[in-house]
C-alpha cells in the first residue's frame, strides 16, 4: 500500500478513452434539438471520467486495497454484527432468476421470487415468534419507523392520537429516537440504573396515557440481557402502551429467546447483521417487520399471501400504513439472508448464538483485568469496557482504537453507549476462530501496557495506515464534497 | 455441532468455558428468565449443504421469468439497461462489501473515496451543488425530500405531480403523515403536470412542488416553469429524474430545482425484483446542513495528504438521536458503488450515447407502432417510455408476448384507471431493432 495520495478517477481521464462498449444504433437518427423542447437539450457534457476498462479496474482495485472488510480481518465493531459473509449468497443473489426480474412482471411469472418472499416471512415469524412479517422496509432504521407507524395507526383507529410519546432507554441506538421523530412521536429518555438494565421505576414514573411505545433493545447495548422483561411488558401493556423490539442484536438470543415471547408487539430485524446481508461499506441493509395479529391490520402494503398454490400481492389493506417503499424491499440482500438461514438450520442458528455468546464472554473475563468492566455479569454477544483507567493516564479511547489499526484490527465500536465513559464496545461473533480472539485480546493487552509504558505510541497512532488522522473538524469547517476541475471547494 | 461458519472445535470450547468459570455454555443464558426462555427448536427448515441448496435454490430461480431471456419492455422505473461486466468484478471485491460504514477513515479510506467520487458524479449529471452518499432508492429519496422541503420552509403541504411514479407517490403520503403534512396530488394532461390546475392548489402554505423528470409517462416536464411557480409562491421545487436520461436533458440544477433526487438503478444495478436499488439526494449549498443522510467531505491527515472522511455529522441520528433531520443509518453504499463503476465505464461520452440510443430507439417504436395503426399517447417529447393505446387488456396481450419471449409492458389501468387498456412500455438501448420489430408484430397479431 502507498502513502501517496490516490489519485481521484477525474485525474486520471483522458479525453478520447471509453471504458463501454455499445451495439451500434440498429434504428434510424433522431435529431435531438428538434425531438427535445426548446431549452431542454443539455448544452454543457457532465464531467465524467473518460477512462478504460483497465484503468477503471486498477482504480478501484487501489481502492479496496485502502480498506478493511471482514474478509480483511477481525471486525470487533460493537453492535454491528460483524460476521462472516458466506459466498454462496452472493452466488444465489447473481442467479439471471433472481437478479433480471422486474417487479411490476405480472405475478404468474415471478411465482419464484414470491414463494422465497414467503417462506422466509415463514422463517422470521418463528424465529421471532412474531405471526405476521413484512419483508418491506429497506434497513433497519426504516423498519423501526414503519413499526411505529403501524403502532401510531393502532392508537388512532381506537380513537387514542393522544398516545404521543415514545420512550426509549439513555442506552439506545440514536435510530431510535430519530424514527420516533420521523413517525410523530415525543421521545421520553427512560434511565438504566446501575446494573445497566433499565430502571423500572423510572419507567413506571414515565409511562401513562400518553405513552404509545417502548422501544427497546434487548440484550441492550451493552450486552445485557434486560431481565425484568416481563414486569416492563407488563408496565407498557397496563397502560395500553405497545411494546416494541430493536432486532439489532438478536444473534445473541437465537432459538434461546424470542421476542414474541417476551411479550413484544413489533420488532425489527436487521438481516444484514444477524442474518450475514452483507453489509456493503454501509448498505443496502433490509429491516422485515413482525408484528402480533393486533397490529396486522397496518402492515404496509401490499401484503403477501398464498392463495391456494398461489401467491399473489393483497393490495386492498384498508387500514395499511400504506407504502413504506417502491415495490417489495430489498429482495437481493433477503435473499441471501434466506439463503443463510437455510444453510443454517434450527441447530446452526441455535449454536451461532452459543457462539456468539461465548466468544464475547471469553473476551470479556480475559480482559476484565486490564480495563475496567462497568458491568461485571455475564454478557451476551458483546460487552463494553470503559477506558477510564487508561484516560487517567492521558490516553484516550479513541487513541487506543486507533493504536488497533497497526495490529490489523478494526477497533470496536467507541464511545457508545452514551452511559459508559470512554466506552468500547466489542463484538467477536460466532464466526471467529479462538486464535483470532486471542491475537485481539494480546493486543488489547499490549495496548494497555503501552499505555503504562510508553503512552506516546497510543496517543500518536496510527502508524501503519495509508493515512493518519484525519482533520475532521477541517472537514466539518469548510466542506468540500465533491470534486472540481478547478479544485473550487464548496464552501459556505 | 460442526458448521463451515462456526470455527471453535470442542476444545476450544472448553478451554473458554474454564477461563470463565464455569461448565457449559447453557449458564451464560440463565439470566433470561425461565418463562421467556426458548427451550425446543425452532420449527425452521433443517440446514441443507452448499450443493443441495443451491440447486434447489437455482429450481426455484427457474421458475421465474426473466430479462436475460426475454426481451423486456417493462420499465415503469426499473429497467434493462447495459450492465457493464466490470461492475460485478468491483463489487465483488470483498474489501468493499464485507466492510461497514467508513467511521474508521485510515482504513476506510477506498469506501470514502469511492462515495466522494459518486457525490461528485451525481453533481455533474444533476447540476446541483452537493449531493449524499446514497439513499435507499428513489422513491424514499423523493419522500425525505419532501419532508426536509416542509421543515425548511416551516409549511405543511405539499404538492406532487399525478405524473410521478405512483409507487413513489404512496410512499411521499407515507411518510408525509409520519410529520402530519398534506400530500395533495396535481392531475395532469395530456399525459405532463397541469400547470394550470397547479397555479389553482398552490399557496402560502405550500412547502414544494413534487414533479418527476421526465416523467413516469416518459415525458418531458416543463419543469422550469413549474420551478418558477414554486418559487414564486415561497416554495421549493423537487426534482425526481433519471439519471441516465441527464445524459442528453438539460439538468435541474440548470433549470431551478432545489433538490434533486432519483435512484441510479439505471448504472449498473440489477433490477433484483425491485431492490436493492440506489437512491440519490442532491441539493443546493443552502440546504446543505439540513441533507439527510451521510456525507463524505475532503480533507487533510497531519502531514498535508488528502483523505476523506464522513462529515457534518450533527445532521445525523447517531449525534443527534430525536432532533436529527432524518433517521436514516444504512443507506445503498454498495450500490453507489456499482453505480460509481458504471457511471465512470460509460462516462462522458457514453452517458451521452446511450441516452441518446433510448430516444432513437423509443422514436422508432412509436413510429413503427403508429404505422401498425395504434396510438400512441401524449405528443409531447419522451425519453424512454410511451403509452400506448390497446383495444384489448394489457394483461391479455402481455400473456400472448410472453409466448414469444416478450416481457410486455406496465398496465396503466393498475394506477391510472383512465387509462385501461393503455400499456408503459420501456424502450431501452438494450432493445434492437429485430425484437422491436417483434414487438410491434406480436402486438398487431394480438389485435387482428
Amino acid at each position: 500500500m502507498h502513502k501517496d495520495n490516490q489519485p481521484l478517477i477525474f485525474e486520471i481521464t483522458k479525453e478520447g478513452r471509453v471504458g463501454y462498449n455499445l451495439s451500434e444504433l440498429d434504428v434510424p437518427e433522431v435529431d435531438l434539438s428538434s425531438h427535445l423542447p426548446s431549452g431542454f437539450e443539455r448544452q454543457e457534457s457532465p464531467e465524467l471520467p473518460e477512462v478504460s476498462e483497465l484503468d477503471i479496474m486498477r482504480h478501484y482495485t487501489a481502492l479496496s486495497n485502502r480498506n478493511h472488510g471482514v474478509d480483511t480481518g477481525f471486525y470487533p465493531l460493537g453492535s454491528c454484527t460483524m460476521k462472516y459473509n458466506p459466498k454462496i449468497n452472493e452466488a444465489v443473489a447473481r442467479y439471471a432468476g433472481f437478479a433480471n426480474i422486474h417487479p411490476l412482471q405480472d405475478e404468474s411469472t415471478v411465482q419464484g421470487a414470491m414463494e422465497i418472499m414467503y417462506d422466509l416471512q415463514q422463517h422470521l415469524a418463528e424465529i421471532t415468534g412474531m405471526p405476521e412479517v413484512t419483508l418491506q422496509p429497506a434497513a433497519g432504521a426504516h423498519g423501526e419507523w414503519t413499526a411505529l407507524m403501524m403502532i401510531r395507526a393502532f392508537h388512532e383507529s381506537n380513537g387514542e392520537s393522544n398516545r404521543t410519546k415514545v420512550l426509549v432507554p439513555d442506552s439506545a441506538h440514536g435510530t431510535n429516537p430519530a424514527s420516533a421523530t420521523v413517525a410523530g412521536f415525543d421521545t421520553v429518555t427512560v434511565k438504566s440504573n446501575d446494573q445497566g438494565l433499565v430502571d423500572i421505576e423510572d419507567l413506571r414514573s414515565k409511562v401513562g396515557p400518553d405513552t404509545a411505545a417502548l422501544m427497546l433493545t434487548n440484550p441492550n447495548t451493552l450486552g445485557l440481557f434486560e431481565e425484568d422483561i416481563l414486569e416492563m411488558a407488563a408496565i407498557v401493556h397496563g397502560v395500553g402502551g405497545k411494546l416494541y423490539y430493536d432486532g439489532a442484536n438478536l444473534n445473541a438470543v437465537l432459538s434461546k429467546a424470542r421476542p414474541g415471547d417476551m411479550g413484544f408487539d413489533a420488532v425489527h430485524l436487521n438481516l444484514h447483521k444477524t442474518f450475514t446481508g452483507p453489509h456493503g461499506g454501509g448498505g443496502p441493509g433490509s429491516g422485515p417487520v413482525g408484528v402480533t395479529s393486533e397490529l396486522a391490520p397496518f402492515l404496509p402494503k401490499p401484503v403477501l399471501v398464498k392463495k391456494g398454490d398461489t401467491f399473489t400481492f393483497e393490495y386492498d389493506r384498508p387500514q395499511s400504513i400504506g407504502r413504506v417503499k417502491p415495490f417489495y424491499g430489498n429482495f437481493g440482500i433477503y435473499l441471501r439472508a434466506y439463503t443463510y438461514i437455510r444453510s443454517m438450520g434450527p441447530d446452526g442458528l441455535k449454536a451461532v448464538t452459543e457462539y456468539a455468546v461465548l466468544n464475547a464472554n471469553y473476551m470479556m473475563r480475559r480482559l476484565e483485568p486490564y480495563f475496567d468492566l462497568p458491568y461485571t455479569q455475564h454478557c451476551k454477544h458483546e460487552f463494553v469496557l470503559s477506558g477510564r483507567r487508561q484516560k487517567k493516564l492521558g490516553v484516550r479511547t479513541l487513541d487506543m482504537a486507533k493504536r488497533l489499526l497497526d495490529f490489523g484490527f478494526h477497533p470496536p465500536t467507541i464511545y457508545f453507549p452514551l452511559n459508559v465513559e470512554e466506552g468500547m464496545m466489542i463484538e467477536p461473533t460466532e464466526t471467529e476462530s479462538k486464535e483470532t480472539l486471542d491475537s485481539f485480546i494480546d493486543a488489547m493487552i499490549q495496548i494497555a501496557k503501552e499505555v503504562e509504558e510508553n503512552p506516546e505510541i497510543v496517543q500518536e497512532a496510527p502508524h501503519t495506515t495509508v493515512i493518519n488522522r484525519l482533520d475532521e473538524t477541517k472537514a466539518a469547517r469548510h466542506p468540500v464534497l465533491r470534486y472540481t476541475k478547478e479544485q473550487e471547494l464548496v464552501n459556505v | 455441532m460442526n458448521h463451515r461458519y462456526i470455527p471453535m472445535t470442542e476444545s476450544d470450547r472448553d478451554e473458554m468455558l474454564t477461563t470463565i468459570g464455569i461448565a457449559t455454555i447453557d449458564e451464560l443464558f440463565e439470566d433470561i428468565p425461565e418463562k421467556v426462555r426458548f427451550k425446543g427448536e425452532l420449527a425452521i427448515k433443517k440446514a441443507k449443504s452448499e450443493s443441495a441448496l443451491t440447486k434447489e435454490l437455482a429450481q426455484i430461480a427457474a421458475k421465474n421469468v426473466n430479462s436475460s431471456a426475454n426481451a423486456s419492455f417493462l420499465g415503469a422505473g426499473v429497467y434493462d439497461h447495459y450492465k457493464p461486466i466490470i461492475v460485478d468484478h468491483v463489487i465483488s471485491r470483498s474489501e468493499f462489501y464485507t466492510a461497514y460504514t467508513p467511521y474508521q477513515p485510515e482504513i476506510s479510506q477506498g469506501e470514502l473515496q469511492a462515495i466522494f467520487e459518486f457525490q461528485t458524479m451525481i453533481c455533474e449529471l444533476t447540476g446541483m451543488d452537493l449531493a449524499n452518499s446514497s439513499m435507499y432508492d428513489g422513491g424514499t429519496a423523493l419522500a425525505e425530500a419532501g419532508n426536509l422541503a416542509a421543515g425548511h420552509t416551516k409549511r405543511k403541504k405539499i404538492l406532487i405531480s399525478e405524473t410521478v411514479h405512483p409507487e413513489s407517490r404512496d410512499v411521499v403520503s407515507a411518510y408525509a403523515s409520519g410529520q402530519f403534512i398534506d400530500v395533495v396530488t396535481v392531475p395532469q394532461k395530456d399525459g405532463v403536470t397541469d400547470v394550470a390546475k397547479l397555479e389553482e392548489l398552490i399557496d402560502d402554505n405550500t412547502a414544494a412542488i413534487l414533479v418527476q423528470y421526465p416523467n413516469f409517462f416518459g415525458q418531458i416536464e416543463d419543469i422550469k416553469k413549474i420551478g418558477e411557480i414554486a418559487h414564486d409562491n415561497g416554495g421549493l421545487l423537487v426534482v425526481s429524474s433519471n439519471p441516465l436520461a441527464l445524459g442528453v436533458l438539460t439538468p435541474p440544477g440548470k433549470l431551478g430545482a432545489d433538490i434533486t433526487v432519483g435512484d441510479a438503478q439505471p448504472f449498473g444495478i440489477s433490477e433484483q425484483f425491485g431492490g436493492p436499488h440506489c437512491g440519490y439526494f442532491a441539493t443546493t449549498k443552502k440546504l446543505m446542513r439540513k441533507v439527510p443522510g451521510r456525507l463524505v467531505g475532503e480533507t487533510t491527515d497531519e502531514e498535508g495528504r488528502r483523505g476523506y472522511v464522513l462529515t457534518l455529522q450533527a445532521r445525523e441520528q447517531h449525534i443527534r438521536r430525536d432532533k436529527a433531520t432524518s433517521n436514516i443509518c444504512s443507506n445503498q453504499a454498495l450500490n453507489a458503488l456499482a453505480a460509481s463503476v458504471a457511471m465512470t465505464a460509460f462516462g462522458k461520452k457514453g452517458v451521452k450515447e446511450i441516452a441518446y440510443h433510448n430516444i432513437a430507439k423509443t422514436a422508432y417504436a412509436k413510429s413503427e407502432l403508429e404505422k401498425a395503426g395504434f396510438a400512441v399517447k401524449f405528443g409531447n417529447a419522451h425519453f424512454n417510455e410511451i403509452v400506448v393505446e390497446l383495444k384489448k387488456p394489457v394483461k391479455e396481450v402481455n400473456a400472448k408476448l410472453l409466448e414469444k419471449n416478450i416481457i410486455g409492458g406496465y398496465d396503466l389501468g393498475l394506477t391510472y384507471p383512465e387509462l385501461s387498456n393503455h400499456v408503459l412500455l420501456a424502450i431501452t438501448e438494450q432493445r434492437t431493432k429485430e425484437e422491436i420489430d417483434a414487438l410491434v408484430q406480436e402486438m398487431e397479431a394480438t389485435h387482428a
